[in-house]
């Protein structure tokens, strides 16, 4: 099954530091993640702990200048991105994979009407074969990605401004944009954190459906293990720069192993009420001087001197589902 | 709801707020956060108020603790009337009513300790001595689960989690009866969110508080309200205690409002209405929806929805909503509501 053809994204012990005053921010600690051609893939973590920084090391828009990727490849379609030269990137970006922010009001551009910004999308992605494209045409195209993003009146909605919309609108402003021209992957960085319930339900069922349709590939990045667990396929849980587990998804909620997995699901509210757990104690530890070996362990209640010493490795506890702890390997 | 008795620590009768935000030909133009709200909190109980961005959660937070001034209506407290700005208010009444803020990185002051920032409430509210100042403090930070160090931090040092405790702390400083919490948790990771939650949960029992909680997270809701009310635009549309809300959700908004929460087990997705698809967004304060500010989503919706405003009905006791479908119980059987 794990042949190289249905791989479509492959990132290989990824190490992103930032640089800042007094050293180097190792926030992520190899990251190891695969997409395969139409999954829907969830990355699950706390604030902090790298989900963004990973998918923005994908698509190449960490700050200029600041960051540092010491060791690791990413390999989309078997390229690694990290070797391409900027126009492959550049292509890459108009035609291959397509960011869906998390606040689309400041993804929008305040100034510019909506209209202009789904058209300059999709001129960039045309002119790499067309050398002219025609105002008409661009029109017609927008107003066809804005329709299937089901935003009503789509032709006036062209001349109208951010601004004149609301949250919910705005969010599906961007969601069209990322589909104007057929995309393979799709990277949705908490496509509905910033909206209501309800809408972010409509955002959410829209995003599945255009996947479907488009036979996609999804990076769904969420803090809600409520949302991934009704989007995806498969989870990868993240902490502190490192994945510690990964597994489909029903298996994930059946059967989490690792100790941060498991705390996380006790700390999520149930609508069949019951209480809370406890939670975790202590907090993300800093990454100006990250512990040595696993950087759950000061958290962990079951933590043993071997945690201190050497980051656990990847085990198999069942088909597919991964686990990075030294209790899993006992 | 309505019912008398002393057994209610805080009581609203038809609260409104508007805000005037212009005027055109037809005179000043209001936005309605708040538009005739009837609820009350017995002593000793969580009130959870839920509501999507816009439904004037908030406007009601600060209208009881007086940061606004209602445009009419009353807020009763302890059967006195305390509709007035928190500058006219007695110190003894603000000593009773405080309110802990949904980002603690912007309701502590960066350039304050944390001693300073739990001294100010001691020195106005409470008649301690400058030798038991220290002290004071110290228990207060117990209270919270903070070691006594904290004292002389300053919040930019400290995780979001722990300022919120302060916050809390803050709170506690002038032994109040009734605490406000405006989304106290959202700004928080869940794991971290869990215990604040336990935390407060706790300190309600050992010091016989009252909470008004408000959230938009139902889940969470679920979890720490005895009695639950749903807004939507500037009105209360159901209030029923935390379990029946869940199992017998009466009004469509509430419906559609389970239906859309994500979980994450099998049971709980039984809990939810199925029929109910999240449609539309909300509307305008400025303009709201003519009769039922809901219609326009609702998928129930009948010819008098648009031109009657629902009444609140008491449906079982203790269970109020403010609908059509159930001022006419001949139709609510076809309706499989």
């Amino acid at each position: 099954m794990e042949t190289k053809e249905n791989i479509l994204l492959n990132i290989k012990n990824l190490h992103v530091w930032y640089r800042v005053y007094g050293g180097y921010l190792k926030v992520l600690n190899g990251v190891n993640l695969i997409v395969r051609k139409g999954e829907r893939v969830g990355l699950v973590g706390e604030a902090g702990c790298g989900k963004t920084t990973t998918m923005k090391s994908i698509l190449q828009i960490l700050p200029p200048g600041d960051f540092l990727i010491p060791k690791g490849e990413i390999y989309y379609k078997g390229k690694d991105i990290l070797k391409m030269s900027f126009s492959e990137i550049q292509r890459l970006r108009s035609k291959e994979i397509a960011m869906i922010f998390q606040d689309p009001t400041t993804a929008l551009n305040p100034v510019f009407t909506i209209g202009t910004q789904i058209g300059d999308v999709i001129k960039y992605s045309i002119a790499l074969e067309e050398k002219k494209v025609h105002k008409e045409k661009l029109k017609i195209l927008s107003a066809r990605a804005l329709k299937e993003a089901y935003l009503p009146d789509p032709e006036r909605m062209l001349v109208n401004y951010p601004f004149q919309l609301s949250g919910g609108m705005r969010q599906r402003t961007c969601i069209a944009m990322a589909i104007s021209s057929s995309r393979n992957l799709l990277i949705a960085d908490e496509p509905g954190t910033s909206l209501d319930v309800t809408i972010q339900d409509q955002i959410l069922h829209l995003l599945k459906e255009i996947v479907e349709k488009m036979g996609a590939s999804i990076i769904l990045i969420t803090h809600s293990l409520g949302v991934a667990r009704e989007m995806t396929d498969r989870i990868y849980v993240m902490y502190a720069g490192t994945i510690v587990e990964t597994a489909l998804t029903k298996d994930l909620f059946q059967n989490p192993v690792h100790p941060y997995t498991k705390g996380l699901l006790a700390s999520v509210p149930k609508l069949s009420g019951g209480g809370i757990a406890r939670g975790i104690p202590g907090r993300i530890p800093d990454y100006l001087n990250p512990p040595q070996g696993c950087r759950f362990q000061s958290r962990c209640e079951h933590a043993t001197s071997s945690c201190a010493e050497n980051p656990p490795q990847f085990v198999e506890v069942e088909k597919g589902h991964l686990v990075a702890c030294y209790l899993a390997q006992r | 709801m309505t019912q008398p008795g002393n057994n209610e620590i805080l009581k609203a009768v038809n609260l409104k707020k508007y805000f005037r935000i212009g005027k055109n030909k037809k005179g000043p133009i209001f936005v309605r956060a708040v538009d005739g709200v009837n609820f009350s909190i017995k002593y000793g109980e969580t009130l959870g108020l839920v509501g999507e961005s816009g439904s004037g959660k908030s406007t009601i937070a600060y209208t009881v603790v007086g940061m606004y001034h209602p445009t009419s209506g009353q807020i009763l407290f302890k059967d006195q009337n305390i509709g007035m700005e928190a500058v006219r208010r007695s110190l003894s009444l603000k000593k009773e009513i405080q309110i802990v803020f949904q980002d603690p990185s912007s309701s502590l002051n960066p350039e304050q300790t944390v001693e300073q920032i739990l001294s100010l409430p001691l020195r106005i509210h409470t008649r301690t001595s400058k030798r038991q100042f220290r002290e004071k403090m110290v228990e207060l930070l117990e209270k919270v689960e903070l070691p006594s160090d904290y004292l002389y931090k300053l919040p930019p040092s400290i995780g979001g989690g722990e300022k919120q405790m302060v916050a809390i702390a803050r709170a506690l400083a002038s032994n109040p009866s009734l605490i406000v919490l405006d989304e106290p948790t959202s700004a928080l990771d869940v794991s971290i969110q869990a215990k604040v939650i336990n935390k407060l949960m706790n300190l309600q029992k050992e010091l016989n508080l009252t909470y008004l909680f408000i959230t938009h997270d139902l889940s969470l809701e679920r979890n720490v309200a005895s009695r639950i009310a749903i807004m939507y635009l500037g009105k209360i549309c159901e209030v029923a205690d935390a379990a029946t809300f869940f199992e017998k959700p009466l009004h469509p908004y509430t419906q559609m409002l389970i239906s859309s929460v994500p979980v994450i087990t099998e049971e709980e997705e039984k809990l939810k209405p199925k029929k109910i698809v999240s449609i539309g967004e909300i509307g305008s304060p400025v303009n709201p929806p003519s009769g039922c500010s809901f219609h326009p989503r609702c998928p129930y919706r009948m010819p008098i929805c648009s031109e009657v405003d629902p009444e609140m009905i008491e449906v079982s006791p203790g269970h109020i909503v403010r609908c059509h479908l159930f001022s006419m119980p001949e139709k609510t059987g076809s309706k499989e509501v």
